[in-house]
C-alpha cells in the first residue's frame, strides 16, 4: 500500500522526467518493439495518467493506452511501472525516480503501446469456471427479499471487489508457464461464489472448474498476487482455503 | 463489408445497455451488444454511493413507499421530468434491487439492534427492529425523504455493474468489445442498426438489427473538470443527432456534483454526507445550514452545488495552488464507518491526495456529473423520429430526471429502464412493425458514407489540431456553460463553439498508421462532440429561466408560464453551425403532483396559469377518495401502470404492507 508520499521541496523548480515506453504497434506487421523516451515537466500531483495524456496531445497521438475512470476503481490502465503491475491512474509520478519505464502487461494479448487485451481473457475466464450466480429458481420481483446476514453481506463484498485489471495474472510466475492457468483473478472469483448462499453449486460442481492443475492444483503458492492486488484482495487466504477444500473434495 | 446480423442490436455495455439486453433475450431475442471497453469497466462502476428504491426496510426508511419516492423524484426533476415515467420508475426499482439481489449483488443489511449514526453533526443512536434483520437497509442521500438509498459500501455501481454483466455471460450474449458505432444505418424513418468501427484494428463493419438500442450514458467529457469516466464522449447520442431526425432532449439541463475532489474531479460520493459528512468553508465554518436550514448538506444536488459556488464567490473558499474550494469533513464518521462503508473513498483520498479522510478534511468543488438530457423516448424507451430506434440509461431523455436527478436515481434507472425498454425492444422484434426490411444498397450507401467521413479526415491534412480544439471546448464549457450562467457568455460561448466547429473541418493529422490510430478516432470523434456542446449551450441560451441543474444569474426565477417545456434540439443538416431547436409542453393537466416549492432552494416561481386549476382538481379527488386504498387514489389521478410490461405490474411487498 502506497501511504508514503514524496512531498516536493517548496520552491523547488519541478523535475524534468523521462518516460521510456515500450513501443509496438501489431497492426503494422513491420513494427517491432522498441523504447522510446519522451520527456515533460512533472506538475504537482501529476498521476500517469495525466502524464501519459500530455505525451499523446503534446508529442505523440498515435500513443496506445487504455483509461476509463482514472480513479482506480475500473481496472482498465494496468500496466508494468519500472516493472512490477500497477494501476497507471493511481500512479503518482513523484513516488518514482525521474526516469519511469512503462511496458504493457505480459501474459495478455497486447493491443497495441501499452494498450492489452484483457476484457477477452477476462470473458473467456467468466465463460470457463461459471462466475455467475447459479440458481434454480425465479426470482419472485414483488416479495420481500431472502434475508442474510450483514455480515456475510461484507464478507462476499469483500471478494466481489475484484476489479479484473489483471495485475494478479502479470504478477504471477504459474500463469507465465502455464498459458491456461485461472489466476488469483479465477480463484477468487469461485471463493466468491463459493461464499454466497444465493449460488446452489456444491463443492463437487466447484471442483469440476478448479480441481486440476489449470485451476486450484497450478498455483505454486508465489503469491505475487497477494502482493500486486491493487484492491487488496486476501488472495492467499482464499487460495489457499479453496485449495484445502477442494483437495477434500478429490478424496470424496 | 462485414455484415452482421441479429434482432436487437444494444450499444453500450453499462448497465443500462446490459439490462436491456438481458431482457430482450429473456424473451428470446438474439442480442448483440457493442461496448467501447470491456463491460465490467464500463462508467456505471464509478456508481458508488447506492441506489434509490424505497424497501423501507431500515427504521429511518419507515414509512416510505412508491408515493413518497415519486415526490422526491418530481420536486428534485424542478417538476421538469415526465410524471408518468417517474411512476413507472419508482414502481419498479424495488423490484430491481431484489432481482439484483438475487443475482449475487451483496447489498448492506439491516442488523437488529442499536447503532450510532450522526445525524446533522451529531452522533444519534437508532435501534433497528428485530423483524428487518436481514433485510437490505438503506442510507440517506440528498433531496429525499426517507434513507432510500441501498448500498453495496461505497462500490454499489461496481457490484451492481458485475453481477450484471455476470448474467449477460451466463445467458451467452455476446459482447463486441472495443467497438464504436459510428453511424446509424437509417432512411430516414426506420433504423436498421449501426455502422461500426473496430477501435483494434480500425475496420468498419454493418451490424444489421431489427431494433437498436443505445445505451452509451453521458457525455461529461464536454466540460473540463467531470467526474466522467474518458469514455463519457456522447458519441451514442451525436450519431442519433446525426440522423437528422431524433431529437436530443434538455440538453442543457446539466447536473453538477458537489463534491468532486479538487482539482482532480474524481467523484466521492454523496454518501459521504448521507452518512453525516459535512461541508466547510476557509474558516471552518458549516455553512450549508446558513442557506438551507431544513436540508443543510442534503439538499438536492443543483441547490448544493450552487450555494457552493455562491459561498466561494463571497470570499469563503479555501484555496491551495489550484485554485478555490471548500472542504468535505468525514473525520466525524469514524475511521471504522469509512473503513467499512466508504473505503472507495478512503482509497482515493489516499492515492490522489495523499490524505486520510479519517483524520484530514478533503478538497472539493463541484464539477460536472450527469447528463439529464439525451435522445428524446417515449416511456417505453423508443426514440423519436426513427423506428425501431431505442434508447435507455443516461444516454436517454426518457425523461425521469427533469432538470435534476436526485443522487441514486441514475444507477437505479439504469436497470429499472433496462429492464422495461428491453421489454418493450422485444415486443416490437415480436410485431410486424419489427420486420426487418432493410436493402443491402442501404447499408452499403451508410456503410460507404462513414467510410468516407474517416478517409476525409484522414487526407486531409489541413491545419487545425483535435487535441488543442478539444482542449478550448472543454474549456469554454466549464468556464461559460457551468453551474452558473449568464446570457453574455451564454452567447460568447455558443459563438466559440461555432467557430470550433467550422475550425474542427479543418483538422490535419501527423501521420498515417494502421490499426485505429487514436489521432484519427479522436479527430472523427471532435466534431460529433462540438454539436453536442452546441446543443447544451444555445439550448441554455435560449432557456430564459432558471429550473433544477440550469441556473440563470439574469432570469433567476423558474418560470412555468412560459418554460414549462423540454428542449428538443435536432440537426437536420450536416452544414447548419447550431441546432434546430423546437419545444414541447411537459402537461400540467396530467400531473398527479402540479409545481409547487421543491422544499429547499428558492421559493419565487412564476406560476403556470393552470396550475392552480389542476392543483384544485388533485386536491378535489384526494378529497374524493379519502381513506381509499393509496393505490386506489393514486391510479385515480394518473394511471400509469398499463404502460409497464405485465410482469412488471405488481405491487410490491414491504414489512407490512403486502408482505
Amino acid at each position: 500500500m502506497i501511504t508514503l508520499f514524496r512531498k516536493p521541496k517548496p520552491g523547488a523548480a519541478p523535475r524534468r522526467l523521462t518516460l521510456h515506453i515500450l513501443r509496438c504497434n501489431p497492426a503494422d506487421p513491420a513494427s517491432k518493439p522498441y523504447l522510446q523516451a519522451f520527456e515533460l515537466e512533472e506538475a504537482e500531483g501529476m498521476t500517469l495518467f495525466i502524464a501519459l495524456n500530455e505525451i499523446r496531445a503534446t508529442q505523440d497521438p498515435s500513443l496506445q493506452f487504455d483509461f476509463v475512470c482514472r480513479a482506480g476503481i475500473c481496472g482498465s490502465c494496468a500496466m508494468l511501472v519500472d516493472g512490477r503491475p500497477a494501476l497507471a491512474c493511481r500512479t503518482l509520478t513523484r513516488d518514482y525516480g525521474s526516469d519511469i519505464t512503462l511496458a504493457p502487461l505480459p501474459f495478455f494479448e497486447l493491443i497495441g503501446d501499452l494498450s492489452v487485451n484483457t476484457g477477452k481473457w477476462m470473458r473467456g475466464t467468466a465463460e470457463r469456471l461459471q462466475t455467475w450466480i447459479a440458481q434454480s429458481e425465479a426470482v419472485d420481483l414483488d416479495a420481500l427479499e431472502a434475508r442474510m446476514e450483514p455480515a456475510l453481506a461484507e464478507a462476499i463484498y469483500e471478494l466481489d471487489r475484484c476489479i479484473e485489471c489483471g495485475c494478479c495474472i502479470a504478477g504471477c510466475g504459474t500463469a507465465q508457464m502455464k498459458e491456461n492457468f485461472v489466476g488469483a483473478v479465477g480463484l477468487n472469483k469461485i471463493a466468491r461464489f463459493r461464499l454466497d448462499p444465493r449460488d446452489t453449486r456444491s463443492d463437487a460442481d466447484f471442483y469440476e472448474l478448479i480441481g486440476d492443475d489449470d485451476g486450484v492444483f497450478g498455483c505454486m503458492s508465489l503469491l505475487g498476487c497477494h502482493d500486486l492486488c491493487p484492491k487488496e484482495l486476501p488472495l492467499q487466504t482464499q487460495i489457499a482455503f479453496l485449495r484445502r477444500k477442494m483437495a477434500v473434495e478429490g478424496w470424496r | 463489408m462485414d455484415i452482421i446480423h441479429s434482432d436487437v442490436l444494444v450499444i453500450g455495455g453499462g448497465l443500462a445497455g446490459l439490462r436491456a439486453g438481458l431482457a430482450a433475450k429473456k424473451r428470446g431475442q438474439q442480442v448483440i451488444i457493442l461496448s467501447l471497453v470491456p463491460p465490467k469497466r464500463s462508467h456505471s462502476a464509478a456508481a458508488q454511493g447506492g441506489m434509490q428504491a424505497s424497501l423501507a426496510n431500515a427504521l429511518k426508511g419507515a414509512g416510505d413507499n412508491e408515493d413518497v419516492h415519486f415526490e422526491d423524484t418530481v420536486r428534485g426533476s424542478d417538476w421538469g421530468c415526465d410524471q408518468e415515467v417517474a411512476r413507472m420508475f419508482t414502481h419498479v426499482a424495488p423490484k430491481a434491487v431484489r432481482e439484483l439481489a438475487a443475482w449475487g449483488v451483496p447489498w448492506n443489511r439491516v442488523e437488529a439492534g442499536e447503532r450510532t449514526v450522526i445525524i446533522d453533526g451529531k452522533p444519534v443512536t437508532l435501534e433497528e427492529s428485530a423483524d428487518a434483520h436481514g433485510l437490505i437497509t438503506a442510507r440517506d442521500f440528498g433531496g429525499t425523504r426517507k434513507w432510500r438509498t441501498c448500498y453495496v459500501a461505497d462500490g454499489t455501481g461496481h457490484a451492481m455493474l458485475y453481477a450484471v454483466s455476470d448474467q449477460t455471460v451466463a445467458e451467452g450474449i455476446p459482447v463486441h468489445e472495443r467497438r464504436e458505432a459510428v453511424a446509424l444505418i437509417h432512411n430516414g424513418e426506420r433504423c436498421h442498426g449501426a455502422i461500426v468501427r473496430n477501435l483494434i484494428d480500425g475496420k468498419l463493419s454493418a451490424y444489421v438489427a431489427k431494433a437498436t438500442c443505445i445505451a452509451t450514458g453521458g457525455f461529461g467529457r464536454l466540460y473540463q473538470a467531470t467526474t466522467n469516466a474518458v469514455i463519457n464522449e456522447g458519441i451514442g447520442a451525436a450519431i442519433a443527432l446525426d440522423s437528422g431526425v431524433v431529437p436530443l432532449a434538455n440538453m442543457e439541463a446539466i447536473q453538477f456534483h458537489p463534491t468532486a475532489i479538487f482539482p482532480a474531479g474524481i467523484l466521492v460520493t454523496e454518501g459521504c454526507r448521507g452518512d453525516g459528512g459535512l461541508l466547510r468553508d476557509v474558516d471552518g465554518h458549516r455553512f450549508m445550514p446558513d442557506y438551507e436550514p431544513e436540508k443543510k448538506e442534503l439538499a438536492s444536488r443543483d441547490v448544493v452545488s450552487r450555494r457552493m459556488e455562491a459561498h466561494i464567490k463571497a470570499g469563503k473558499g479555501a484555496s491551495n495552488r489550484f485554485g478555490q474550494h471548500l472542504w468535505l469533513d468525514i473525520t466525524l464518521l469514524g475511521a471504522d464507518h469509512i473503513n467499512h462503508k466508504l473505503r472507495e473513498v478512503k482509497e482515493i483520498c489516499q492515492y490522489f491526495l495523499g490524505i486520510d479522510p479519517a483524520k484530514q478534511w478533503i478538497p472539493v468543488r463541484p464539477a460536472q456529473h450527469y447528463s439529464m438530457g439525451g435522445i428524446r423516448t417515449d416511456a417505453h424507451g423508443a426514440a423519436r423520429g426513427l423506428k425501431g430506434l431505442f434508447a435507455c440509461g443516461e444516454a436517454a431523455c426518457w425523461d425521469l430526471h427533469g432538470f435534476n436527478r436526485l443522487g441514486g436515481n441514475s444507477v437505479a434507472e439504469t436497470v429499472v429502464s433496462g429492464m422495461i425498454v428491453g421489454s418493450a425492444i422485444a415486443d416490437f422484434c415480436a410485431s410486424p412493425d419489427g420486420e426487418l426490411t432493410v436493402s443491402t444498397a442501404l447499408i452499403r450507401q451508410c456503410f460507404e458514407r462513414a467510410q468516407a467521413e474517416f478517409s476525409a479526415i484522414a487526407n486531409h491534412h489541413g491545419q487545425e489540431s483535435a487535441s488543442l480544439l478539444l482542449r478550448e471546448m472543454q474549456a469554454t464549457m466549464t468556464a461559460q456553460v457551468g453551474i452558473v450562467r449568464h446570457g453574455e457568455a451564454l452567447t460568447a460561448a455558443v459563438n466559440t463553439l461555432q467557430d470550433l466547429l467550422l475550425r474542427s473541418r479543418d483538422l490535419g493529422l501527423s501521420g498515417r498508421r494502421g490499426g485505429a490510430d487514436p489521432e484519427l478516432t479522436l479527430a472523427w470523434r471532435l466534431q460529433k462532440m462540438l454539436r453536442l456542446a452546441l446543443c447544451v449551450s444555445y439550448g441554455a441560451l435560449q432557456r430564459t429561466e432558471s429550473r433544477g441543474a440550469h441556473f440563470r444569474e439574469d432570469y433567476p426565477q423558474r418560470n412555468d408560464a412560459d418554460w414549462l417545456k423540454r428542449t428538443l434540439a435536432s440537426w437536420p443538416d450536416a452544414g447548419q453551425t447550431l441546432p434546430t431547436l423546437n419545444y414541447e409542453p411537459v402537461d400540467i393537466a396530467r400531473m398527479e403532483l402540479p409545481p409547487g416549492w421543491r422544499g429547499y432552494g428558492r421559493r419565487d416561481a412564476i406560476e403556470h396559469p393552470l396550475t392552480a386549476s389542476r392543483q384544485a382538481e388533485v386536491d378535489a379527488t384526494r378529497a374524493a377518495l379519502a381513506g381509499s386504498d393509496r393505490h386506489a387514489v393514486q391510479a385515480a389521478l394518473m394511471p400509469f401502470r398499463h404502460l409497464l410490461p405485465a410482469h412488471l405490474r405488481g405491487n410490491n411487498a414491504r414489512l407490512g404492507e403486502n408482505a
